[in-house]
């Protein structure tokens, strides 16, 4: 019975996890979607918003470090804090700008290339961006916290020992993540089916040359996806962020998005969120209940490996476009 | 003027059909396999042979493996860490299980056990394609790290989980363990990338090559041809992963001497040896030589750059380094998708023009 219900919480904080997997799911299958690239860069950018959002709010001079070396000073701080609401408008301003280089300077350069060079592309996308992230604002670990509230959720707690004599230790940040995490779903879709430029952006989705042909400008569609997919990238680093620490391994998340997205489908948004609770909840139930007979994480691996599985049997993924090849 | 096919005469098929067709290249080729092998073992000091002739060496066996089976065959991998851990780990209980036998024969060995781990893993490929792919060879690299971080076995039940290459011999001269001097480390790599490439290069213009690259081109016309896919593919698999088994089992035997799973071949390996063959050139033999000297060298001229000279702190450097390396990943996409191969292919046809161009 006790194995049961760890099992449970296990399961809703797996359900948590997943969560947090599919936002960073989510800026992948829109900028899959709108421009055929498959951005590995994704999770840099969040990374690269988180750092930029501690950067701004605690008045760090960027390039501080590159300054100081270079010219001998001693510069840190402007010596003033930002609140969170300003600062996080800034950020998204950044990664508008940000968003607004990449597709002047990498992908409009790179148009009708195959989708292979276009994903080693953001590789190095996101080799530069982690550099880029750690010399303007150093690479130290840093806490951020916007305002979320954070710990150990007592309502839960007190409901659920009431049920079943044990309560349930769900982080009240986590819960916060899914509330904001459902309604950034329902903003895009929102977005993408009743706005003038969403219907400019699945039909671009849909095709190129079509919707260049009715006098859809490509580029502001790409700028706007990429811009969008940085919005969608900064919640995630927030998220993540407040979680663990503004670090470089939350890059690493991306690479967990990547099974996440496979098992969703590239192209399908609630693909990506039923792809992340189903990763999400799997390797933390393949945790609890194999991890210790073969030696404990886990983690590391099964996503991928039941990515690599699922796909064997369904390549287009769960909700994915079915492919088709032609000669 | 005198880079140029004209009036060097071939008066059979096999002399028509060689390697280098031109006779500056191919004294080019010689003079370089001269100084490799004649003299630059009795100059070489501990700081070349560690900085980066050693390592350049072994990276660039990898590239040609990884070359092979996205530059040939069009698979993309990015699990070549996982697979140098794999010919690491081999040669690693090839090495303490069977002393007797010379390292050479386990170095060897080590690349076999890797191309059956490769074959292993590259089956979902016939299923699977392009970046789908690339994400399912992620599950290697993550496996196999864990698989050698988990299992004592794989580690001898070492206490602290590390591996430690024990001294063994060539010839009565170290080539593994902390004795080992600069030219033997140097010698032995230098003998498998030369006898590696010669492999790659035949293999490449030959049947199975031509078969790789039509999968690479468009498999289902191949198929319709009569390429036999899942041959073609596990093939090479197969190759892609015994030259980066031994790249592995070199990093680890001759060159670290000692290594720690997640740490000497995680991700960040596979990235390195990706982007060699990027910037070498896809599908090169050249280019991955050419790529794997680039991405050794360009760390240690910045490095003496900026902290020898310009005296900026280390942690600076290495971020303005992974800046470097991505806008150079970058920039090569765009401006030669080719990379430095096509640069010096180019170079070649304008040479045989010079000096009356048209």
């Amino acid at each position: 019975m006790d194995q049961l219900i760890f099992g449970a919480e296990v399961f809703l904080n797996g359900l948590m996890t997943g969560v947090m997997y599919s936002l960073v799911a989510l800026g992948f299958v829109l900028i899959f979607k709108a421009s055929g690239v498959f951005n590995y860069a994704q999770g840099v950018l969040a990374l690269f918003a988180a750092l930029t959002l501690v950067g701004i709010q605690q008045g760090q001079v960027p390039f501080a470090h590159l300054i100081n070396a270079a010219f001998g000073t001693s510069l840190h701080h402007f010596g003033w804090t930002v609140p969170s609401i300003l600062a996080i408008a800034l950020t998204v301003l950044v990664m508008v700008v940000l968003a607004f280089l990449i597709e002047k300077l990498v992908l409009q350069h790179l148009v009708g290339q195959e989708p292979i060079i276009l994903f080693m592309a953001t590789i190095g996308l996101a080799y530069f961006l982690e550099g880029l992230g750690d010399v303007m604002w150093g690479a130290d670990i840093k806490t951020l916290d916007v305002g979320l509230p954070q710990g150990i959720s007592d309502g839960i707690e007190s409901i659920t020992a009431g049920w079943f004599g044990y309560g349930f230790f769900i982080d009240r940040l986590d819960i916060w993540a899914t509330v904001i995490a459902a309604l950034l779903v329902a903003a895009l879709v929102a977005f993408s089916q009743y706005t003038k430029q969403g219907r400019a952006m699945r039909a671009v989705a849909d095709d190129h040359q079509a919707a260049l042909s009715v006098g859809i400008s490509l580029r502001f569609i790409w700028v706007m996806v990429w811009s969008i997919a940085g919005f969608v990238a900064l919640v995630a680093g927030i998220m993540w962020g407040t979680k663990s620490g503004v670090q470089f391994s939350l890059s690493l998340i991306a690479l967990k998005a990547l099974p996440v997205l496979m098992l969703g489908g590239f192209t399908s948004i609630p693909g990506a969120i039923v792809g992340g609770l189903i990763i999400g909840v799997g390797e933390k139930m393949f945790e609890f209940i194999v991890g210790p007979m073969v030696g404990g994480a886990t983690e590391t691996w099964f996503a991928y490996v039941l990515a690599l599985i699922f796909l064997v049997f369904r390549p287009q993924g769960l909700f994915g476009e079915r492919i088709i090849e032609r000669v | 003027m005198i880079y140029r096919e004209a009036g060097d005469f071939k008066t059979s098929y096999r002399d028509d059909s060689q390697t280098f067709p031109i006779r500056l290249d191919r004294w080019g080729y010689y003079a370089i396999l001269a100084v490799a092998f004649g003299i630059i073992p009795f100059v070489i000091n501990d700081y070349w042979a560690n900085a980066v002739l050693v390592p350049f060496l072994i990276y660039a066996i990898a590239a040609l493996g990884l070359n092979i089976l996205t530059g040939y065959a069009g698979q993309v991998s990015l699990g070549t860490g996982g697979f140098m851990a794999v010919g690491a780990y081999a040669v690693y209980k090839l090495m303490t299980a069977f002393p007797d036998i010379s390292i050479l024969i386990h170095i060897l060995l080590a690349g076999g056990v890797t191309a059956v781990v490769g074959v292993l893993f590259g089956l979902p490929s016939l299923r699977i394609k392009g970046f789908y792919l690339a994400v399912a060879t992620l599950a290697a690299q993550f496996f196999l790290i864990w698989l050698f971080n988990k299992v004592p076995w794989f580690y001898n039940y070492s206490a602290s989980g590390q591996i430690t290459a024990p001294e063994r011999t060539v010839l009565g001269h170290a080539v593994t363990g902390p004795a080992t001097s600069a030219p033997a480390k140097y010698l032995v790599c230098l003998v498998m990338a030369f006898l590696l490439a010669w492999l790659a290069r035949n293999l490449t213009r030959g049947m199975l090559g031509r078969k790789w690259m039509a999968i690479r081109d468009m498999d289902i016309a191949a198929e319709i041809i009569g390429v036999d896919p899942l041959r073609a593919k596990l093939s090479a698999f197969a190759v892609s992963s015994f030259f980066i088994g031994i790249a592995g089992a070199l990093l680890f035997a001759v060159y670290l001497g000692a290594a720690e799973a997640g740490e000497a071949f995680g991700i960040n390996k596979s990235f390195l040896v990706l982007f060699m063959i990027i910037i070498g050139g896809l599908g090169s033999i050249f280019g991955s030589f050419a790529g794997a000297a680039f991405m050794v060298l360009m760390p240690v001229l910045l490095k003496n750059l900026l902290v020898g000279t310009l005296g900026w702190p280390t942690d600076l450097a290495a971020h303005i380094e992974l800046m470097i390396v991505g806008g150079l990943i970058v920039a090569f996409l765009i401006v030669e998708p080719h990379g430095l191969a096509r640069l010096w292919r180019l170079t070649k046809e304008k040479l045989r023009l010079w000096p009356f161009p048209h």
